[in-house]
């Protein structure tokens, strides 16, 4: 195994054109487990973590661009204003020493279905900035995962960053685990309202090989937009449910994760209503 | 590969380092700093917490060329240079806080980093929240509850 170190994004980018094998590592919270537990041995780690310009992040033409060393501590402690859908979900990731070290491009990188920023993405409708030496491509969140621990990197091409629409209204994000700490989703939701434009975007994580959304929710809610209705959010867990694709596992039924969805999208969906007649 | 590091204030070097390595095998077996304890590997118990520049880890889950000119603090740097343990410390003496010992590092590095930045006593919540990465065999989180409550106080002058 070689260890490569990257100071500034040039070399980075350099660095993986030259070693298309080498893993890109930042917080190693996923890589370094991979490698403790003997599960995997990567030909090269490529260390990003001295690489200055992705610890920032900014506001551009209305999205925030969170750079891929930021962590989910800052996004939760500087960002939970503006994009609140991720900041709650950052608030459940393993522990503070795991949200000191862990970012929202790492969850991108591992593409685990059970990913907790995942479904706010989705439901935000981010784009992934990924960057290689042949030039930027940005890739819209809804083609980024293509398989179970799989996405839609090329392999000379590394993430730069994730452009997260600006909260146009309340968000929510629910996590089913077994304690409030260290948990790998059963299955989680996560839910952004638009109510100027009567829209709502929806992430559904570790139910299907990957985050996705529920699209005829999604229309069905704008169709009938009537939120604070018991039998719209009765309908509209329904087909968030439907939407999912569960497996049985050691972490949880099939059934109980279908069941377990609708119930999360209803009461976000309510929560999210309720804050918004609250404030408005 | 040679990786250099300050550790607890001195500027330390580790030889033939595998680049898969931890910072946390660095730490116990090549620097003879065996304070922050080797577990689950996997950031699931906290025995390993230290500070990496500042702000507490995993050490388990840091690359040793991770740490490469960065200043790590383990539990071996939290008492003073003449031996005085750190109030946090001797909080866990005092309160019977320590069973086995085995998590008591990693439990004194993160408790320690709540402490230091919290003005005032932290309400239990946010105790076991900060808490919430280091797991105790032993079931002792009560009298640890106590000893990070004790600790806090006397910061505070209370």
């Amino acid at each position: 195994m070689d260890f490569l170190r990257a100071t500034t994004w040039a070399e980075a980018l350099r660095m993986k054109a030259d070693r298309p094998d080498a893993t890109p590592v930042q917080g190693g919270t996923d890589v370094m487990v991979e490698i403790n537990l003997d599960k995997g041995r990567p030909k090269a780690l490529l260390d990003l973590t001295p690489v200055a310009e992705l610890t920032e992040w900014s506001v551009e033409s209305g999205n925030i661009r969170v750079g891929a060393g930021v962590t989910y501590t800052r996004v939760i402690t500087e960002l939970a204003d503006r994009l609140p859908g991720l900041a709650q979900a950052s608030r459940t990731v393993g522990s503070p020493q795991i949200r000191n070290r862990g970012t929202v491009a790492g969850n991108l990188g591992a593409a685990s279905p059970a990913g907790d920023s995942h479904p706010p993405l989705l439901a935000t409708g981010a784009i992934v900035e990924a960057e290689s030496v042949d030039g930027v491509r940005m890739i819209p969140i809804g083609d980024f995962y293509t398989g179970v621990k799989r996405n839609a990197l090329a392999a000379n091409e590394l993430i730069r960053a994730v452009h997260v629409p600006l909260r146009a209204g309340p968000q929510y994000f629910s996590k089913i685990g077994t304690r409030n700490a260290m948990v790998i989703a059963v299955c989680s939701f996560g839910i952004a309202l638009n109510v100027a434009e009567r829209t709502v975007g929806t992430g559904i994580g570790s139910a299907a090989p990957t985050p996705r959304r529920a699209v005829e929710a999604e229309a069905f809610l704008a169709e009938n937009w009537s939120p604070g209705d018991p039998e719209v959010g009765r309908r509209f867990g329904e087909l968030v449910a439907a939407a999912a694709a569960p497996i049985d596992d050691v972490r949880g039924s099939r059934d109980y994760r279908v069941h377990a969805l609708a119930v999360m999208a209803r009461r976000t969906l309510g929560w999210a209503w309720e804050e918004h007649r609250r404030t408005s | 590969m040679r990786v250099n590091v300050t550790v607890n204030g001195a500027p330390m070097v580790a030889d033939d380092v595998w680049p898969g390595e931890s910072l946390l095998y660095v730490l116990r077996e090549r620097l003879g700093l065996p304070g922050a304890k080797n577990a689950c590997e996997q950031g699931e118990c906290g025995s390993c917490t230290v500070y990496l520049d500042g702000v507490p880890v995993c050490a388990c889950l840091v690359a040793a060329g991770q740490a490469e000119g960065r200043e790590v603090r383990t539990v071996e740097g939290l008492a003073s240079a003449g031996g005085d343990l750190d109030p946090v410390q001797e909080a866990f003496v005092e309160c019977g806080a320590v069973q086995c010992g085995f998590c008591t590092p990693g439990l004194i590095v993160q408790a320690h980093s709540l402490i230091e930045s919290h003005d005032g006593v932290p309400a239990d919540a946010e105790i076991r929240e900060h808490l919430a990465g280091n797991l105790c065999r032993c079931t002792g989180y009560e009298k640890i509850l106590d000893a990070v409550r004790l600790a806090a106080r006397r910061k505070a002058g209370l």
